[in-house]
């Protein structure tokens, strides 16, 4: 493997995901995303200074809707998947900092 | 010798679009809904719901855009920009980085050396988040995702201003222009329009940019103002003292007068942009562009140009007929109505502006009709109300919008016309105030005034003062 992910990266990562990562699934992490690295780095060996940059995948573009409503009241629905409730809301732990 | 120093502000400016529905669904953007009702999978961002782009947001985005002289970006795209936090529920906002919609524009304002331009560096198009509200009995956020998905633009400037009357005078147009276009109504107290300032201090004359910091929360002129003077002093002091501004985000609490610094979320914002895969490439071809450049308004420049050729009005009032696009066409149709455009012009400058005021109104929520107000004009003409009974009438129909032939009708509020009762009236207040007429028949012309007052009062205001006034002579 050509690409080694040091552990600065990893913990990084993961502060970015925001996950916590036992030492063992640190060290799997590291091993995926250094092949991933690799991979990239094969495909970079084609030469593409003539191609254009894809930004789709499907050769679609300018797909619109008008502006009309067309949903009702998502409230029940939207809420359903809430872990708690209070009324109407989202309840979450506390996010303010000051 | 004292050091100098300049100020130099850019600012980020998100306004929220006036449409409809939601940017990527068809969920309602009204106000004032019971939290969630206006959501839906895609604007809640379940997985496997499929975003599609409102073609009023692109329309509007590129109609400001044209409006501040930029450059449309013809092959536009979306991006996602991730983050973690409870306000956005997919995980990532829906955004632009690579491929901005507008570019390299501009707008004019005036200076205290004159014109001056601001440069515009970008405009993107984006979704809003939802709104935390938090519960101090509970000790817990509550989270409400009506907003979520709501279109907004924001509005990246150059670091052109180098004060808050520069900034204010910025921001005055940018609202004028995308008031005119009907894109908004960008009311700052409503967070309609939200402006963050990036403001640094360097010593005058250095070509140099100093440290910046951005401030957020400005939700009024007045504490942008506020902000931008105490950040300029907060920095001048740091630097005088020999020590650093540190590049952060800093929170403007105008009722205590000071920023803060906002803690970081966890870490640096490292908010890894990609092509967003769900929405399709936009390609704005000539037709869409011509048509929506067809679909301007006339604006300000124009209109202030016209008005002076077709109404022959003074500047002074001119200024301020178009400083509001519901204004200017309030003025025109209640002209076209009564074909008397300064009256109509008076109404608006001098009544109109000063409820505005007292309710600390916006021109845009004027309410009454342009009939009603040509009917007013109509009614003072014609002699059938003196001018206190207009006002008062006036002021009845700014807040009702009502009919004011009838409500004169109602309420009995004509000039009587029976000059058998006014003289009535008039020998009776004779009677009654001898002192009065004796002055005025010992040359005290001023003492008929207290006389025509009294008539006034006893008639209940129903009388031309004029009419009252010659009658008042020929029986003394
Ligand atoms: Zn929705």
């Amino acid at each position: 493997m050509a690409n080694m992910i040091s552990d600065e990266t990893i913990d990084y990562v993961g502060i970015l995901a925001k996950l916590a990562l036992s030492d063992e699934e640190k060290e799997q992490a590291k091993q995926d995303m250094g092949k991933m690295l690799d991979y990239i780095d094969q495909l970079n060996e084609l030469d593409t200074s003539g191609v254009e940059p894809m930004s789709h995948v499907f050769s679609v573009h300018n797909v619109f809707r008008e502006d009309v409503v067309t949903n009702g009241d998502g409230r029940e629905e939207t809420l359903a998947g809430a872990p708690e409730r209070s009324g109407d809301t989202f309840v979450v732990p506390r996010t303010f900092e000051e | 010798m004292e050091k100098s120093y300049e100020t130099v502000i850019g600012l980020e400016v998100h306004v929220e679009l006036a449409t409809k529905t939601k940017i990527f669904c068809g969920c309602s953007t009204a106000f004032g809904a019971e939290p969630n009702a206006h959501t839906c999978p895609v604007c809640t961002g379940m997985p496997g719901s499929l975003p599609v782009l409102n073609r009023q947001v692109l329309e509007y985005a590129a109609a400001v855009g044209l409006a501040t002289n930029c450059e449309i970006t013809r092959e536009t795209k979306f991006d996602r920009k991730n983050y973690f936090y409870p306000d956005n529920p997919q995980n990532y906002q829906i955004s632009q980085l690579y491929l901005p919609i507008c570019r390299n524009g501009y707008v004019e304002i005036e200076a205290e050396e004159g014109h001056k331009k601001i440069g515009i560096h970008e405009i993107h198009m984006e979704e809003d988040a939802g709104k935390l509200i938090h519960d101090e009995w509970q000790d817990c956020t509550l989270v409400d995702y009506n907003r979520s998905g709501v279109p907004l633009i924001e509005i990246v400037s150059e670091p052109d201003m180098r004060s808050a009357e520069e900034v204010i005078a910025y921001l005055e147009k940018l609202r004028m222009l995308i008031q005119y276009l009907g894109a908004s109504d960008c009311k700052l107290q409503e967070g309609s329009m939200r402006a963050d300032v990036n403001l640094s201090v360097r010593e005058a004359g250095s070509g140099k940019l100093g440290t910046r910091t951005e401030m957020k929360n400005l939700n009024s002129f007045r504490a942008i103002t506020n902000a931008i003077e105490g950040e300029r002093e907060r920095q001048i002091a740091l630097l005088e003292a020999g020590e650093n501004v540190i590049q952060e985000t800093r929170r403007w609490d105008d009722t205590k007068g000071e920023s803060y610094a906002m803690r970081s979320k966890e870490d640096a914002q490292d908010y890894r942009y990609f092509p967003e895969p769900d929405l399709t490439p936009i390609v704005i071809s000539d037709e869409m562009l011509a048509r929506i450049r067809a679909g301007q308004p006339e604006f300000r420049e124009e209109k202030m140009e016209r008005y002076r050729k077709e109404y022959g009005l003074p500047d002074y009032d001119i200024d301020i007929l178009t400083q509001s696009r519901h204004m200017a066409e309030l003025f025109e149709q209640t002209s076209a109505i009564c074909g008397q455009p300064k009256k109509v012009s008076n109404w608006l400058m001098v009544q109109t502006m000063q409820l505005l005021k007292e309710k600390a109104m916006d021109a845009e929520d004027i309410c009454f009709s342009p009939e009603h107000l040509a009917k007013l004009i109509a009614l003072t003409d014609a002699k059938a109300i003196n001018s206190s009974v207009a006002k008062e009438v006036f002021e009845v129909m700014f807040t009702s919008d009502i009919d004011p032939e009838q409500y004169v009708e109602e309420k009995g509020l004509k000039t009587t016309n029976d000059a058998g009762e006014l003289k009535k009236v008039i020998e009776e207040v004779i009677a009654a105030n001898p002192q009065s007429v004796c002055d005025y028949r010992n040359g005290k012309e001023k003492a008929i005034g207290f006389l025509v007052g009294q008539t006034m009062k006893a008639m209940k205001g129903k009388a031309d003062p004029a009419a009252v006034n010659a009658m008042l002579k020929e029986l003394l």
